[in-house]
Order: structure tokens, then sequence, then C-alpha cells
């Protein structure tokens, strides 16, 4: 199944490989980063006082902080935790999606309620929206994971809408309404296995989002706590040793995570091109 | 449909949007752990006796039903009150006006600036699509689009600030200066890396939209037969590109105001400039309720002002096509 409908429409033989090369570079990235961060333990990033504020060298690729903490594993470690609050928010999102975009489907009336929750949703700037969940949920983990996975999912839910509407007209669906198929049956044999692309898609894309806004919550206070190295709270600790001028601090943190959110982009875009060439 | 009816029913519609942002806002913090009356008075929780903090109680109507709280919230809202801050100890809306002077020449000066680059970059990119320059450009929006907008805004501090030593390192004015000793050339001096953040962030969105704008016109039969002419270069692009691009990609601008803000919040935050963004931050650490909400409904208006302009546009733009007038 799943093969199936990622193979559609490819006649280009080389833009394929090319195109798969891409996805198997960036799938191994991801797997590096999402099983080291099991593999670091506590003693890797512990305060050394007799190596503290030391400037990158082979010994500390990222160089050392105040404490005399590896930066490197610290931004390892920071990286996975985006990864883990990244995957719980765009899984949740994408299934936010996915109940509303069927529901909008069964008839005019919950169309008219799935619209404007979007727009009620969209009017909102998304850190604003952020801030807010984060604050009434008082922070944490939980309060970054709901904000996400809440301001995130209207733009999929429109694309899924815009899918289903053209799915619904195609005379197979009619017919086997006709047929006096209940709509479980329509919507698990024939929505469901059109949307897994796009929900797919959607789902990949999703995460260089929530990565962004997981990082920018956490940097502004309202996300992870200062106890986990996050890269949010690597670089809003950096900001108070800004006059040591351990630049450091913020060049390689940040350049980590720009890495990774730009992945997850060529990852979702190339995917989207394999499965709509044009 | 003429532009008054127009402008009308997209009022409307953001009317009952508005009310419905309220309500959503209002129903989340009413499920908020925080008790009003100790985020009131702060330390003096001690020092204050029981009888005086049911008279708070009282006074803030906190033993009201919930739908008898949003009733009173939503009549104050209606007669243009938003409370007062329990961290500024004034009125929301005196602060949030002061506020968002400063913010909206923040937010302007970069708009301005990041329009004017990023169209720039998407006429470059696309007028020489498939050339290095274009490749450049479209990695370097790629990668911008992944950026955090506080880390940029860190790394210009400490280039500009710590290293060159050319700008202060936070605050919108000198510390221990009056107000009004304050010249313009300190505000301005306070502002040129907080809206170099956020004029470098802004240029992505605009400029991808344009090339892929540029591109489209320039396959059509009309650029071809203007170059059989023998036009070429900037020339052609004056006479026959700039009318087809410049309108769709001020509107694609125009409702970018989310992000807009949404980037004013972090460089705030980052260059410790009195705006709106650093009020919302600090009334979300503080519990200041009315603040908070406040500048959430203010928000919301913001990005609705910026989306009407976008649409309306589009929508001008339109009416004179159908009309067949110039543009």
């Amino acid at each position: 199944m799943k093969n199936h409908s990622i193979t559609i429409g490819l006649g280009n033989t080389v833009h394929r490989k090319r195109v798969l090369m891409k996805l198997t570079v960036t799938a191994l990235l991801f797997l590096i980063i999402a099983f080291s961060g099991f593999l670091i333990g506590d003693e890797q990033i512990e305060a050394n006082m007799s190596e503290k504020n030391l400037s990158p060298s082979v010994e500390h690729l990222f160089g050392t902080d105040w404490l005399g903490r590896d930066m490197f594993y610290r931004t390892f470690l920071g990286l996975h935790l985006s990864l883990q609050v990244g995957l719980l928010a765009a899984t949740i999102s994408t299934l936010i999606a996915l109940i509303f975009s069927l529901l909008s489907s069964i008839n005019k009336f919950f169309d008219a309620i799935v619209t404007g929750l979007i727009d009620l949703f969209l009017s909102i700037p998304h850190l604003v929206a952020l801030i807010l969940i984060a604050f009434v949920l008082g922070g944490g983990v939980k309060g970054v994971v709901v904000g996400i996975a809440l301001t995130h999912w209207p733009s999929l839910t429109r694309v899924l809408r815009a899918e289903l509407m053209q799915i619904k007209s195609a005379e197979y669906v009619q017919i086997s309404k006709k047929l006096g198929k209940s709509r479980m049956w329509i919507i698990r044999r024939h929505f469901l296995p059109q949307l897994i692309p796009q929900l797919f898609v959607g789902f990949i894309l999703l995460f260089p989002h929530a990565i962004l806004h997981e990082s920018a919550v956490t940097f502004l206070g309202f996300g992870l706590s200062p106890e986990q190295p996050a890269i949010g709270i690597i670089l809003s600790e950096s900001m108070k040793y800004l006059t040591t001028g351990m630049w450091w601090l913020v060049l390689f943190p940040g350049l980590s995570l720009i890495s990774m959110v730009a992945m997850f982009d060529v990852l979702g875009n190339n995917l989207r091109k394999l499965l709509n060439p044009n | 449909m003429n532009i008054g009816k127009f402008i009308l029913l997209r009022t409307l519609k953001f009317a009952i949007l508005l009310f419905a942002v309220v309500l959503f806002s209002f129903i989340l913090v009413s499920f908020s752990p925080v008790d009003p009356i100790q985020s009131y008075l702060g330390a003096e929780m001690m020092v204050v006796s029981e009888e005086q903090k049911e008279q708070l109680a009282e006074y803030f109507g906190v033993d009201e039903s919930k739908t008898q709280q949003f009733l009173n919230w939503l009549n104050m809202f209606l007669h243009g009150d938003l409370g007062t801050s329990l961290l500024y100890r004034q009125e929301v809306l005196s602060i949030i006006q002061e506020r968002f002077l400063a913010s909206f020449m923040l937010m302007a000066i970069s708009w301005i600036i990041s329009g004017i680059f990023g169209y720039a970059l998407g006429v470059i990119a696309g007028m020489n699509e498939g050339s290095w320059m274009d490749r450049a450009i479209k990695s370097y929006c790629f990668i911008l689009a992944s950026t955090p907008a506080f880390w940029i805004g860190i790394l210009l501090l400490i280039v500009f600030s710590m290293w060159l030593g050319l700008f202060p390192i936070g605050l919108g004015t000198p510390i221990g200066m009056l107000s009004d000793e304050v010249t313009w050339l300190d505000q301005i001096k306070h502002m040129v890396l907080p809206a170099l953040t956020l004029s470098i962030i802004g240029v992505s969105n605009i400029t991808l939209h344009t090339r892929q704008k540029v591109m489209d016109v320039f396959n059509t039969e009309f650029i071809r037969f203007a170059r059989a002419k023998g036009e070429e270069g900037f020339r052609l692009f004056a006479r026959h590109g700039l009318r087809n691009t410049l309108f769709p990609a001020i509107s694609v601008h125009f409702a970018s105001f989310g992000e807009l803000f949404g980037g004013a919040i972090l460089a705030e935050q980052v260059f410790s400039y009195p705006g709106l963004g650093q009020a919302i931050v600090q009334a979300g650490m503080n519990s200041d309720v009315p603040l908070l909400l406040g500048i959430v409904v203010f928000s919301t208006l913001f990005v609705f002002i910026g989306n009407l302009l976008a649409d309306l546009l589009y929508y001008l733009i339109d009416v004179r096509m159908k009309n067949g007038e110039a543009i």
C-alpha cells in the first residue's frame, strides 16, 4: 500500500534516484539523533570545574560552558528533546487535522464549524497563542506539546479538506453510497487510503514548525524547564554569559538546530515532490 | 460588490471572529490554576487580613459563576475597558498604546526593509532562473526559514555589540536617563539591531513568492515577444514584469503580520526592547491575566488589519483588471 502510493507518477528514474538518496541520508541522520539521545548519559554533561569556559577543541567539539559541561553532548541532548516534543506535537496535530477534515466532509454544517475553527486559530499569531496556552497549562513539556498541537493543525486541515472534497465527488464514492455502504466503510476504504500520502507529507512538514516553535517558547521561558538541556534553554542561558565572549555557546547549538529543522524541510518537500510531481 | 460593502462584510466577519477569540481565551484562562487575589497581592499576601481578601474577592467577582465573569469582562471590553494590569498597576489599554508605539516603529521599519529586499531578491532569482544567483538566493531563503529569529538576534548582538561595540547591548533607551533626555539618535541606535533581526527573518517568504511569480511571468508569450523585439534585462522587467508582480508581493507581505508580530516578541526579548512583545512575555511570566488577554485581543486585531489590507489589494487589482484599467 505504502509503496504503491509513493511510486505514483514517477516517470523520471534519475530524479527518483536523487530524491531517494536524499531521503535515505536524512532518515539516517534522523536515526542518529534519535538514538544518540539514549546513549548520552548524565556523566557526559556533568559539571566539571577543571574544564570550564573552554573554547572548541578536538576534545570538546562545541567547547564547554561556565560549569565545564560539554556543549557537544548538551546540544545533542537538546536536539533529542526537540525531536521528542516535535514528534508528539506533530502526531497530535496531524490527528486533529485528520479528524477535522473528516468531520467537514460529513455535511455543510460541520464544514462551516471546521472552517470557522480554522479561521479562529489562524487569526491569532502562533507565538501569542503558544504563550497563552503554555501560561494556562503552567509551562513545561505539557504546555509546549498542547500549544503546538493546537496551533499547527489548520494548514494541514485545509489541504486534507480540499482533497476530501475532490474524492467525495468521485463516481466510485457515489456508487458505494448508493450501494448502501456505511459512512465508516467509505472513510476506511475510500478516504483514508487516498489521504495517507498527504497525511504523511503533512506530518513531516509539521516537524520543522513544531521544533522551531518549541525552541522559541522555551527561549521565552514558557517551555521546557531550565534543568533540561533544550536548545531554547541553552541559548537563553548563553545570553547571560554574552559579555564573557563565549560565542561558541550560541553558534553551535543554533547551527545544529537549523540543520535539523532544514533536514526535515528537505525531507518533507522531497516527499511531496515524489507524491505530486507537478 | 463595491468596496464599502467589501470592507463592511469583512469587518462583520471579524467582529464574530474577535468574539470567538475572546471567548476562547477566556475559557482557556479560566482553567488556569492562577489565583487572581494572590497574583494581585503578590508578596503582600501575608500582610493582608482575611476580611480584606474577601472584600477583594467580592470586588473582582471571583466567586461569581464563570459565565457571569465572562459577561462582566465582555461588558467592560465593549466599553473599551480592558481592565488594569496587575504588574504595571496601569490601565491595560494605555500600556498597549504606549508599548505598541515602540513595537510599531520596530515592525514598520523591518516590514518595509524586508519587503524591498525580499522583492528585489525575488526578482533577481526569478529573472535568472537556474543560475548560481538563483540557487544561492533560494538556498538562503530555505535556510532562513529554518532559523529561529532569536538566534539571529543573539548572533547580531555578539558581532555588533560585543565585538565591534557599535550598538548598545539592550534596552530601548540608555540606562539611568530620564525619558525626556533621550534623543532620537539614542532611540534609533537601540532600534537598529532588533529591526535588522526582523528584516533578515522577514525576507524569506516574500522572496520565494516573488521568484515564483517572476518565473511565471517570464514564461509568457508577451515576454517572448518583447525579447524578440530586443528588450532585455532590467528594462524588460520594468516594462512588463513589474506590474504583474509588485502588487501580489505587497499583498503577500501584508498577510505576514502574524509572523511579524511573533518575530517582534522574540527580537524584543533578546534586545530587551520595551515593546508589546516584551509586555506579553512579562504578563505571562507574572500571571498578569488582564494584560495577557488584552495583548492577545490586540494581536488578533493587528493580524486582521494585515489580512484586510492584503485582501483589499487583491480586490482592487481584480476590479481594475475586470474594467480593463491600467494599474
